[in-house]
């Protein structure tokens, strides 16, 4: 199995690629992609950079153009594509329909991943996209549980990448309007959920306070950790009890599952998270390069130490994480 | 004239409901009406066979009929009950996702796009004209712009494909493998007791200073605020929308049908207020603003 990682910048790339990084994505600095942070992804240049550094070293680059453009701004996605291949990526990763058949029809020979963002969740839907625009790989959307993933394995007509580690969307990938309904941005439109511009920190007698465009999303009390405002997984009010109505925050970590993962033929773990540090990234592109290559050299005997097991909850939202979907129960 | 339509409900009513509702829309002056469980695989008060007959009855009554599949499609279960909505001729097909419109082209079937498919551009309805598309809604968080943008592109391709735009009741705007109904009541999603057959118009999630913000509907999370663009319509009709979709409640949905169609043949509503299941109206999305935005022109 693969080792993706997230490169929200050089530095971050490079520590990726040293860390032991199989391939690494990154997005250009625009609303192409689905992490438009402020002072985050690359220009040509850096790109360009980044690309040899990864090439040098044997690790591969994919390039996510994985928001959905509208007519205005169907030119500039469409330059994006030709900009990555022009660059030389090894894979564009795309979840828009109609630049999945501009990408194909122009740059047949340039692999395409299906993103995340596609929400494709079943293996017809996957043979929707292998039929119209010969993907080579799709990304599964984290909302399937470990048999799903099964059912979908056995009949998948293309390579599958599954997300390993990171923030937890835990509603299907590519049709979620929630961010667009409180803000004016969304995933799919604007490559930004939940947007950093909509929030605001309050400090209140009743406590602190963080709003998404004046909506409160949460309220902490004193000694309660405070976590960035992800509208999803706010404290609400439903028939009169106040709680992570949608989702606690906390990360997934599929550590556990990477015997079963494997034996389902699964291709590659993805790592979420272009918009954390490269301290971060080498953290997690270490822990899980080891936990790779225990598997490879151990197989039937895997088990996680607790070193990782440490670093990683570290890393993670709270504290926290889960398996998510991938475990029944969690639903 | 511009159509009306009523989308599939997306909320869990039992079978007589079902039944009740259907009855009295087979005589109201809508064009369209759409069957079907778009939401959850665990809500099969009516089987499919159900449907066909309540989709037959309702032709009978002179309604187009389109059968919609289910949004999130997961399972091998869920993919036989979208082949056995595919596997027929006599109607069309709401196709929620790939997986639908992979089965639908497959079995030759033409089909309409749900709003939860992402058609942003031009260029996608290319893709799925090829495949059978016979008509698409525009996804929700898309506005007026986008919407005018997308009509126009279509005329210098030639295309001829009716657009569809959701434009009464409560915003379907995400789908999760998790129940946030089940979630509440601390039952697993497997057991859940269907307890959304207790809110037949979802749950009111809130923020702690009492903002309606969603409304939760088993794996599906919707709107807080009721989308009404019943004043745009006008507008809708010189852009060259076709048909206008009203999402179903189970209270006031008569009165509700009456004053769109009122308002679509250029007459005025009546005013007084209707008997409607309380939430705050909203029509952010059709200005480019945030869906919660009311913008009163």
């Amino acid at each position: 199995m693969e080792l993706v990682c997230p490169a929200g910048s050089l530095p971050a790339l490079k520590t990726a690629v040293d860390n032991g990084a199989d391939a690494v994505y990154f997005g250009f600095r625009d609303s192409t992609n689905a992490r438009q942070f402020a002072g985050l992804n690359f220009n040509d240049k850096r790109a360009a950079e980044g690309i040899d550094y990864a090439h040098s070293k044997g690790s591969r680059v994919f390039c996510a153009i994985n928001t959905y453009p509208q007519p205005d701004g169907w030119e500039q996605w469409k330059t994006a594509v030709d900009r990555a291949a022009g660059l030389g990526v090894d894979a564009i990763i795309l979840a828009d329909m109609g630049l999945l058949d501009y990408a194909a029809s122009r740059y047949p020979d340039i692999p395409r991943h299906l993103s995340v963002q596609g929400s494709a969740t079943s293996y017809e839907a996957l043979s929707f996209y292998k039929d119209n625009f010969d993907i080579r790989r799709a990304v599964l959307p984290r909302v399937l549980s470990l048999d799903q993933v099964r059912g979908v394995a056995k009949h998948s007509p293309v390579e599958l990448e599954v997300f390993a580690f990171g923030s937890l969307c835990i509603m299907a990938e590519g049709r979620c309007y929630l961010s667009s309904y409180l803000t004016d941005e969304s995933p799919n439109t604007r490559g930004a959920c939940s947007p950093a511009k909509a929030v605001r920190w309050q400090e209140t007698p009743q406590g602190l306070e963080s709003r998404l465009n004046d909506v409160l999303i949460d309220r902490y009390g004193q000694g309660e950790s405070a976590g960035y405002p992800t509208l999803c997984k706010g404290r609400f009010e439903v028939e009169g009890s106040v709680y992570h109505a949608i989702e606690e925050p906390v990360s997934l970590n599929t550590l556990d599952l990477l015997p079963e993962l494997q034996e389902l033929g699964i291709s590659a773990v993805k790592i979420e998270g272009r918009q954390r540090s490269p301290a971060y990234i080498a953290d997690v592109a270490r822990t899980w390069r080891q936990a790779l290559d225990n598997l490879k050299r151990t197989p039937g005997m895997f088990t996680v130490e607790n070193d990782w097991r440490n670093t990683l909850s570290g890393l993670s939202e709270g504290g926290l994480t889960t398996l998510g979907a991938y475990h029944r129960k969690w639903k | 004239m511009m159509k009306l339509s009523l989308g599939p409900i997306l909320w869990f009513w039992s079978k007589q409901t079902v039944f009740d509702f259907y009855a009295k829309a087979a005589e109201w002056p809508v064009d369209t009406i759409y069957l079907g469980e778009a939401v959850c695989s665990r809500r099969r008060e009516l089987k499919p066979d159900d449907w066909f007959d309540l989709a037959r009855d309702l032709k009978a009554c002179g309604k187009e009929v389109v059968i919609s599949t289910q949004t999130l499609i997961e399972s091998e279960a869920d993919l036989r009950r979208l082949r056995r909505i595919c596997d027929q001729n006599e109607f069309l097909v709401e196709a929620n996702d790939q997986s639908a419109v992979q089965v639908a082209s497959r079995h030759h079937i033409p089909f309409i796009t749900g709003p939860s498919m992402n058609i942003y551009n031009v260029a996608t309805l290319k893709v799925l004209a090829k495949q059978g598309l016979k008509g698409w809604n525009l996804p929700v968080e898309l506005g007026r712009e986008t919407l005018e943008q997308l009509i126009t592109g279509l005329k210098q391709e030639g295309l001829d494909l009716p657009a569809e735009v959701f434009a009464w009741g409560f915003l379907p705007l995400a789908w999760s493998s998790r129940c946030f109904t089940a979630r509440h009541y601390n039952l697993p999603k497997d057991n859940c007791e269907f307890r959304c057959l207790q809110h037949p118009d979802g749950m009111e999630l809130r923020s702690r200073e009492s903002q309606e913000l969603f409304r939760l509907n088993g794996i599906s999370t919707l709107s807080g605020s009721r989308y009404d663009l019943m004043r745009e319509l006008p507008k809708m009709d010189r852009l060259g929308v076709n048909t206008v979709r009203l999402s179903p409640e189970h209270q006031g949905m008569e009165e509700v049908v009456k004053r769109f169609d009122q308002v679509r043949r250029g007459g005025v509503p009546a005013t007084d207020p209707l008997q409607l299941v309380e939430a705050p109206p909203c029509n952010g999305y059709w200005y480019g603003r945030p869906g919660m935005d009311l913008v009163v022109s």
